[in-house]
């Protein structure tokens, strides 16, 4: 039972640093951007390229974890890379759309670009799944299997789970200490004040694409750390990306990291509980759970 | 110093709800605009914020023409403007909201005009860590002010800034911004408590169907015949407080 809470918690964590993207995009430009799966898939797949390119093999591991500095390296410049091409979309496409056409509008390009950025990938890199290293982790054993059917943790799942817990510290530190990040608060809830409060709402959208995508790279280098590279692996991920930041209230950083952790549990508890197949099911049940007893998700303001 | 000649604005092309309005605001001036509803009151001073487009007619300060200067830039040219609804951050603390408006003041500065707005509303300073939704609608109002104030602009402009406040509450918004005149600002007021607002107006315009009617000093302006008339011939009797 432990070891599904340990499973839950390292997918949550990786859902929870997408759904803070989606949840930044949804509020400061108020539209449901599909792209954002494609965003993961394409920051792992640069990633992925970038070691294949710096040719880090064998012998290169930073202590027990299953890869070495050069994924490091890849990973943060896949985030720029990644953050980049979120700030070419709004520029292409969804910047031109803003303003002219409604929500729907948005969303709707924003299904076609991830359709396009989908098959784009399949075209780069092929169909088959990747992996950063082939190597095989032992697991750690951290608790017996007589307590509660024990736990076994690898050190790539501790990693994911520490870059989680430093990466929503240091958001939380930037969106509450820096100008920028109260100038995204500000501009998220309110666009027009913040416009005659002399702010240059232009620049902080193009921050908000920049760190969106730089954090879904980091959810796709992560999941991919742990699980494989695969075209369809942030089409996948797009429904509970959706349901952590909606779970946890539109606009909230918090509410996302939560909605993440929950549906990341959810349905790795689904496990044990009716079997594998409806796993991604239990997420929505939960949402819907939620939404019934907290309309405007957890965190959520009313008239927000 | 803020001069409006001929303005035409609307938020849609070939809908002008300003249609032709002439309005100047002298040093250290209060200025109230009245009307009945629907004369264009706010319409015409969110178009000289930048917020309105502006299809014709000219908007200067100090002798410079801001019309067509984006909204994000109207602060720098020393000109303030607090929205009658949603004028505070609501999910951002006291100096949180401050701090934003802070970014349009050199950086050296910045903590000094924080100070000062602290210092002229007491209140905000012990409430410096709330939420600004959080606060009486008296002390958002005071952050909308303060915020406003921040970038040392030359001009306020406030779209009825009583609108919801209990009468007790409207004395004290009037007489803050008696005090921001005071400090050396001039006041451009749009307000349906006419008396309220003319007690600390110099002088006023009456708009009516997006056009200035009338202009005369704030004094004994609600019992000139000619004012009963303009609202009275629009059926907004009842915007006369």
């Amino acid at each position: 039972m432990l070891q599904y809470v340990v499973d839950g918690l390292v997918t949550g964590s990786t859902v929870a640093l997408g759904a803070v993207g989606v949840t930044l995009t949804l509020s400061i430009l108020r539209f449901a951007n599909f792209t954002h799966g494609e965003l993961l898939t394409w920051g792992a797949y640069i990633a992925l390229t970038l070691v294949g390119l710096m040719g880090a093999g064998a012998g290169a591991h930073i202590g027990p974890l299953s890869f070495g500095w050069p994924l490091l390296l890849a990973l943060a410049v896949a985030m720029v890379l990644t953050g980049g091409l979120a700030v070419l979309l709004d520029w292409a496409l969804f910047g031109r759309l803003r303003g002219k056409g409604g929500m729907m509008t948005l969303a709707i390009a924003s299904f076609g670009a991830a359709l396009a950025l989908r098959n784009l990938v399949v075209f780069l890199w092929g169909p088959k799944p990747d992996y950063f290293s082939r190597d095989i982790q032992i697991a750690l054993p951290i608790l017996p299997r007589s307590v509660l059917g024990g736990m076994r943790v690898t050190p790539d799942q501790i990693f994911v789970l520490a870059v989680a817990v430093a990466t929503v510290i240091g958001l939380h530190l930037f969106l509450t200490r820096s100008f920028l990040g109260k100038a995204m608060r500000g501009t998220a809830e309110n666009a027009a004040l913040a416009r005659i409060t002399g702010i240059d709402v232009r620049a902080v959208v193009r921050w908000a694409w920049m760190i969106g995508g730089g954090l879904a790279a980091l959810a796709g280098v992560l999941s991919g750390i742990t699980v494989q590279v695969r075209p369809l692996m942030g089409f996948d991920l797009l429904l509970p990306l959706f349901a952590a930041a909606i779970l946890g209230g539109i606009g909230s950083l918090y509410g996302a990291v939560l909605g993440g952790l929950i549906v990341g549990l959810a349905e790795s508890l689904s496990v044990p509980l009716i079997g594998a197949e409806y796993r991604q099911a239990v997420a929505f049940l939960v949402l819907i759970l939620i939404l019934l007893a907290r309309p405007t998700g957890l965190f959520g303001e009313r008239g927000a | 110093m803020l001069e409006a000649k001929g303005l035409v604005a609307g938020y849609e092309r070939g809908l002008p709800i300003v249609k032709g309005a002439s309005i100047r605001l002298g040093d250290r001036e209060i200025v109230t605009i009245l009307g009945p509803n629907g004369a264009g009151k706010s319409t015409l001073i969110k178009a000289i914020a930048g917020l309105v487009p502006i299809s014709d007619g000219t908007v200067s300060l100090f002798g410079q023409r801001i019309d067509g200067v984006p909204a994000q830039l109207m602060v720098r040219r020393g000109l303030a403007f607090v929205p009658q609804t949603e004028n505070v951050f609501a999910r951002l603390t006291v100096q949180e909201n401050l701090d934003l408006a802070a970014g349009a003041v050199p950086r050296a500065r910045r903590a000094e005009r924080i100070a000062a707005q602290y210092a002229l509303f007491p209140d905000l300073a012990r409430a410096r860590r709330e939420a600004a939704g959080r606060l009486s609608g008296g002390q958002r109002q005071m952050v909308a002010v303060a915020r406003a104030l921040i970038p040392d602009p030359k001009v306020v402009m406030l779209d009825e800034p009583s609108a919801g406040l209990s009468p007790k509450l409207v004395g004290v918004v009037f007489e803050m911004l008696r005090r921001v005149r005071d400090l050396g600002v001039a006041v451009l007021l749009v307000e349906q408590n006419a008396r309220a607002a003319l007690a600390i107006s110099d002088r006023a315009y009456v708009l009516v169907d997006g056009r200035e009617r009338l202009e005369r000093p704030a004094a004994g302006l609600m019992d000139a015949p000619e004012v009963r008339a303009l609202y009275l011939g629009h059926g907004a009797a009842a915007g006369v407080a």
